[in-house]
């Protein structure tokens, strides 16, 4: 009896207090949250629209008559509309103003219904049966559906949370194409590491020199600062000498070149990976980009597609790893007078417009097509608008968010159902904190202010991270029951024998008692 | 603190004299004085030379000539490793001109016109340097007999011609392309010759500035005055290349190979900017550097020991296991975090089990490990070191290591690393040695030089089959067709000290190229393969050396093997598993010379040192130490550092012992085969030793008088570093089912005991009456029988 408890005592595991029940109520919040802030997003635009469409209006007609000298400058109206619209008001990250324009103006040109600007405005075009006379709620449910339109294009649509939610929810088993679409960009990560290297397989021949640096200021890092509140990038390159491609080009003799088949891309990468070493010094994923310069006897060397047509920028890329550029140097060579090796210089103009194509893709600012009579307006030097700057933000934010709960949940589950697992107070604090996260996170969603929304899920997937992976949790889930038994065993097996020897007595007694009884009633 | 911040003090004090005196009377600024004659001598030395070896001796003399002093116009050791990189070719071209720079004078009649100028342009500033370098020397009279070698050179210069005409010829093409940039050109030509002819000896001076900054850590490093007349030379290319392997026929029968492969990049990973942008240099190594602000790393996987008696000394002594040494950065505040996390990193990296770095197996050395490059850090603080013993080294580790190569294993001298020859060898060492050198020779920037060393040494029996007959092919499977394209110098150097006139073996391809270099102390004769030269290769295309013992039966015996000045053992005495003593032998050859050793040793904690114990004895009598530094161990958190400065009399075996008691470990401290023993690190014997060349008293043959009378202080001593073998020692080993059978044992008595109180307490006692006798029941059937009444 005095030993029962002593026994209990040293042989349970140390399990911190859980909030259990909050991890379960994140569970199923998660669902009806996506559609609840959409819903909100909706309401959030019309006021706008109720209240600031009329001052607006008179500023946009003052342009209008300022500029309105000729005919030629009405191409470049809109532009200066855009940024003169947004200095009269700097609106918050993560909204969208729409400003409505009478049917008659020549702000927009001829066919075009809404202009999307590099900010957060969009001007949209009354469309043609509307009067003036009519009250503001018709007016509003006339332009309903078109600020939806608008919305979904500058604000985060149904496919953008189906890509963001891929790995964790289906939402709705979609095409094979929006798939892979969905599949293409990187998952969330506080941090990344882009890595652009350079294959030489034949320094004896050429010896190649890109002024990556200079590529990289001029190129990269502008858009990489505009998406800095997203995470933090960090750049290298390297030159790798000696590397190969995983498959050997055909020769085609029609076009004198050598050219590598769409379908034998996916075999490409495999040897070289092996090279390209990962990076000691931090977890986050990486972004390849490599540039294959291919030897003197295998060029110039061409990519083709499914349809045997070469492509035009020579490259391709993997999703969710890279993307790989074919430079061919064949020409650059000279007619045999200069002594090999040739030093040759990379146009890196060239190659960071690919590169660059190919990073917006990784990271997901993909644009989607536009609907008709819709005026986007290209992006410029920064290579990022600001609304597909939140439209990445918002859609970076539910992805951190689920995968923060489903982390968090599967946690809770797996402590659960493993008893010996050892739960100490800094996992307990982590789990806490990231269950506080990610509640501020919901909260901040739903109120619309989307940098808090990001910060906060952001912190609450490096909790939800640290606390899933803390090397303490598997101290003693290796404490199979076998051990257990040959421990006790020792003990408990001779001390059931003569409890068992006086069962099978007692029993015997009884079964006799009962005979007796029998036959003294017979 | 203070206090032993004076000691320290008073140690560097002690070993300035102890360098002072028992070096040489002339010493007066021991340190500086010591580098800038390390490579006077040379010249000296190989001014004299003109006995010019019969074949192929022209070469040799012009050769040593510039060596020494190129050498002396960049002394410092390290201080011009930035030179310039340019194409292969052209530099290799300039190299060569530039070692036959003294040689023009003859030849400049028959050159062409833009050739005349160049050279003789040349010419005067490099006499003009030489001349300058020659003053600076105490003395003069090395001036007057480099006019002696020069006379004699220009007697042998008509043959030297026809060799070199070729090389000549294609220099003249750059020069016509390149008319307008010939002064500087010249001034890179200096350079490039400086940095490679510095290159050949540099190697092995190498510890020489280390040596400086154990002894004389005041004296700034960058002492090296640079050449007064040396106008900033044009922006270098950012990284350079080096490769070359070094093959020495060792005494036993056994060859050494040794690879080095050098990668420097004027890149400076101190600053605040971020260092992202990799050429030559491995991407994962940089990014491991920069992260956690690391000084310095020295790296080694060594298995199997050498052997120093058999063998002689090592260009890279490694211990065997794992050793790590970092020197971290001012700027780091948690210096045991980050020793534990770059431990993690690298044994991700290479493969290796460096995660079991820890603070029980990490030091802090006070005195032994100083840094290697530039930079003059005396807190050692920022120093971790540790060894793992037990470390096995495998083709695992093989394989990322020569990933770091810009060639891999496509081109150039690492062709030859492939494991099955190379794991297939009794010794076996391979290295990364990462530290910032300075970058020209004022030292304005700071480069970062990595250094790939491996070493191998090939038995005779086992690899050679008894035969004294080595080839490239038989040692690597391989043979080499090309230098590596982006190496900037490639060479193979072959060590023929001992052969000079061919009499002992026989080397083949023949090379004319001669190259002496002062290699630990010893003046060494190497014959050189440039494989940046395709005559190197011959018509076959590849290079296969091939070294043939003449005498295979060996009826003549080698020449006996000068006994390394240096050398120690160690082993475990005492008997039971409670108590024993560690003895380390360190032995001074030297006939007539004391110098001082500096003795680390890091004891696990689990054999308890009884510091009050430790005696150090030689020739019999008391030798006090004159530094101690221990550090006594914490159970389970830190080792035993024991630390001390050590005068070897000449001619002696020098017994340092100390006794131990060996603790119990818990039971799950122990290794999975606790029987088989636990490894004690080696121990790490500094020293700076004196010099066989200057040990050479009565070489004064062909050395004309007034220069011999004063041993040569320059190559008085050079800095060695022996590591003793690891120690296996025997820990009471609990028998592990122990616990199990107590377990039972304890059950079955508590078992036994509650089976007789439960008997007690669940019994009931009642009277019950005997059955009856057997007598009794047999006449009861005998009753039945007879139909009487039962009894």
């Amino acid at each position: 009896m005095v030993g029962v408890p002593l026994w209990w005592r040293t042989t349970e595991t140390y399990r911190a207090w859980l909030p259990v029940n909050q991890i379960n109520e994140l569970a199923e919040l998660q669902v009806c949250l996506c559609y609840r802030s959409m819903a909100h997003w909706t309401r959030y635009v019309h006021p706008v629209l109720g209240y600031q469409a009329g001052c607006h209006l008179r500023i946009l007609n003052e342009i209008l008559a300022r500029d309105h000298s000729g005919d030629d400058t009405l191409s470049v109206l809109h532009v200066e509309a855009d940024l003169s619209l947004h200095t009269l008001s700097a609106s918050p990250c993560g909204s969208v103003v729409v400003y409505v324009i009478p049917e008659t103006s020549v702000l927009l040109p001829q066919g075009v219904d809404v202009y999307i600007g590099h900010r957060r405005t969009a001007v949209l075009r009354m469309g043609a049966p509307m009067s003036v006379g009519k009250n503001h709620k018709q007016l509003l449910a006339h332009l309903e559906p078109r600020i939806t339109q608008v919305v979904q294009v500058m604000s985060f649509s149904h496919t953008d949370i189906t890509a963001a939610l891929s790995d964790r929810v289906r939402l709705s088993p979609g095409s094979k194409e929006s798939l892979a679409d969905s599949m293409r960009s990187f998952k969330s990560s506080p941090g990344y590491e882009i890595t652009f290297s350079l294959l030489n397989p034949d320094p004896k021949s050429h010896r190649l020199d890109w002024d990556i640096e200079g590529a990289v200021h001029s190129y990269i890092q502008p858009l990489l600062t505009k998406l800095a509140p997203l995470a933090n990038f960090s750049i290298d390159s390297q030159i790798l000498y000696y590397a190969m491609l995983g498959v050997n080009p055909r020769f085609d003799s029609s076009l004198e070149a050598y050219t590598l088949n769409a379908d034998s891309l996916a075999h490409v990468i495999n040897p070289v990976e092996a090279r390209l070493g990962s990076n000691a010094a931090s977890s986050n994923p990486v972004l390849n980009f490599l540039l294959y310069v291919p030897d003197a006897h295998h060029s110039p060397l061409y990519i083709h597609d499914h349809q045997k047509q070469p492509v035009a920028s020579n490259a391709f890329h993997s999703p969710r790893w890279g993307g790989i550029m074919v430079y061919n140097v064949n020409d650059l060579y000279g007619r045999g007078e200069t002594p090999l090796p040739v030093n040759i210089n990379i146009n890196m103009e060239k190659v960071m417009g690919v590169f660059l194509a190919q990073l917006r893709l990784m990271l997901g600012v993909q644009s989607s097509p536009a609907p008709p009579g819709f005026l986007v307006e290209p992006c410029g030097g920064a290579g990022l608008a600001d609304w597909e700057l939140d439209r990445l933000m918002w859609s970076r934010t539910v992805e951190n968010v689920a995968t923060a709960t489903t982390t968090i949940t599967s946690l809770a589950q797996l402590l659960d159902q493993i008893g010996n697992i050892v739960i100490n107070d800094n996992i307990a604090s982590q789990v806490s904190s990231t269950v506080t996260s990610l509640q501020l996170a919901v909260a901040e969603l739903e109120a619309g202010n989307l940098g808090f929304a990001l910060q906060y899920s952001k912190e609450a997937i490096l909790a939800s991270e640290r606390a899933f992976f803390d090397p303490s949790l598997l101290h003693l889930l290796y404490f199979p029951d076998d051990q257990k038994f040959a421990i006790y065993i020792p003990l408990f097996l001779p001390m059931c024998v003569p409890i068992l020897l006086s069962l099978i007595k007692i029993a015997s007694e009884a079964r006799q008692r009962r005979k007796l009884k029998q036959s003294k009633k017979d | 603190m203070a206090a032993r911040r004076c000691l320290g003090l008073w140690f560097f004090l002690i070993t300035l004299c102890v360098v002072s005196t028992g070096a040489d009377v002339l010493h007066t600024t021991p340190v500086t004085g010591t580098e800038s004659s390390a490579a006077g001598t040379e010249t000296v030395v190989a001014r004299e030379l003109p006995e010019a070896p019969s074949d192929p001796g022209e070469h040799t003399a012009a050769e040593p000539t510039r060596e020494g002093e190129q050498n002396d116009r960049t002394r410092g050791g390290e201080q011009t490793l930035g030179q310039p990189t340019r194409e292969e070719e052209q530099e290799q071209e300039k190299t060569r001109e530039g070692e036959q720079t003294p040689a023009q004078p003859t030849r400049e009649e028959e050159e062409e016109e833009e050739e005349q100028e160049q050279t003789r342009g040349e010419e005067e500033f490099t006499r003009e340097e030489e001349e300058e370098e020659l003053t600076r020397e105490e003395e003069e009279l090395t001036t007057e007999e480099e006019e002696l070698t020069r006379e004699e050179e220009e007697q042998t210069r008509e043959e030297e011609e026809l060799t070199t005409e070729e090389e000549e010829l294609t220099t003249e093409e750059e020069e016509l392309t390149r008319e307008e940039e010939e002064q500087t050109r010249e001034e890179e030509e200096e350079q490039q010759t400086t940095a490679q002819q510095e290159e050949q000896t540099k190697r092995w001076e190498a510890t020489e500035l280390e040596e400086e900054h154990v002894h004389d850590a005041a004296v700034p490093p960058l002492a090296g005055d640079p050449p007064a007349a040396d106008p900033p030379s044009p922006p270098p290319s950012k990284d350079d290349f080096q490769e070359e392997l070094v093959i020495r026929p060792l005494h036993s029968g056994d060859i050494y190979a040794s690879f080095q492969f050098r990668t420097v990049w004027d890149a400076d990973f101190m600053g605040d900017q971020k260092v992202s942008h990799y050429r030559l240099f491995p991407k994962s190594l940089g990014q491991v550097i920069t992260k956690f602000s690391v000084r310095e790393l020295h790296i080694s996987f060594t298995q199997g020991y050498w052997r120093t008696m058999q063998w002689g000394q090592p260009y890279l002594p490694s211990p065997p296991g794992a050793e790590l040494w970092v020197w971290f950065q001012d700027t780091v505040t948690d210096v045991d975090g980050t020793w534990k996390e770059l431990t993690n990193v690298l044994s991700g990296i290479f493969c290796a089990s460096l995660n079991f770095i820890d603070s029980t197996n990490t030091v802090q050395p006070s005195a032994s490990f100083k840094p290697l490059g530039i930079g003059n850090v005396t807190d050692h603080s920022f120093l971790r070191y540790a060894t793992l013993p037990r470390e096995i080294v495998c083709t695992e580790n093989l394989t990322p290591w020569k990933k770091l190569l810009p060639c891999g294993s496509k081109a150039g001298l690492s062709v030859l690393l492939k494991s099955e020859k190379l794991f297939h060898s009794t010794f076996h060492s391979q290295a990364v040695h990462v530290r910032p050198v300075c970058q020209d020779p004022q030292c304005r920037t700071t480069s970062m030089e990595l250094r790939q060393t491996l070493n191998v040494v090939f038995d005779l029996h086992t690899s050679g089959q008894g035969k004294r007959e080595w080839s490239l092919f038989k040692m690597f499977s391989r043979t080499l067709t090309e230098a590596c394209p982006l190496a900037s110098s490639s060479k193979v150097y072959v060590d023929v000290t001992d052969n000079p006139q061919g009499e002992q073996f026989e080397l083949s391809p023949a090379t004319p190229l001669l190259t002496q270099a002062v290699v630990l102390g010893d003046r060494r004769t190497y014959s050189v393969y440039d494989l940046t030269q395709q005559a190197s290769f011959g018509s076959s295309r590849s290079l296969n050396m091939l070294l043939r013992w003449k005498n295979s039966h060996n009826n003549v015996v080698p020449p006996v093997m000068l006994r390394p000045l240096l050398h120690s053992e160690r082993y475990v005495a005492g008997y039971g598993l409670q108590a024993g003593e560690i003895h380390t032998l360190i032995y001074n050859h030297h006939p007539y010379r004391a110098f001082p050793v500096l003795l680390l040793s890091a004891v696990p904690w689990y054999l308890r040192l009884y510091i009050h114990t430790l005696t150090v004895s030689s020739k019999g009598k008391d030798n006090r130490p004159s530094y101690i530094h221990y550090q006594p161990s914490k159970d389970r958190e830190r080792p035993h550092l024991l630390e001390m400065l050590l005068q070897l009399p000449p001619n002696s075996v020098t017994e340092v012992t100390v006794e131990f008691e060996r603790a119990l470990l818990k039971w799950t401290e122990y290794t999975p085969d606790p029987n088989h023993g636990f490894y004690v690190g080696s121990s790490v014997i500094s020293a700076l030793v004196p010099s066989v060349v200057a040990m050479d008293t009565n070489s004064t043959l062909d050395r004309p008088l007034f220069s011999s009378f004063f041993p040569c202080k320059e190559e008085a001593s050079y800095f060695m570093r022996v590591y003793t073998e690891p120690l296996l020692v025997n820990l009471p080993t609990p028998d592990f089912s122990m616990p199990y059978n107590v377990i039972c044992l304890t059950c079955t008595v508590v078992a036994v005991g509650y089976g007789s109180l439960y008997n007690l307490l669940t019994r009931t006692f009642q009277v019950d009456e005997p059955s009856p006798g057997l007598a009794k029941r047999i006449a009861n059937v005998i009753r039945r029988f007879r139909g009487v009444p039962l009894l």
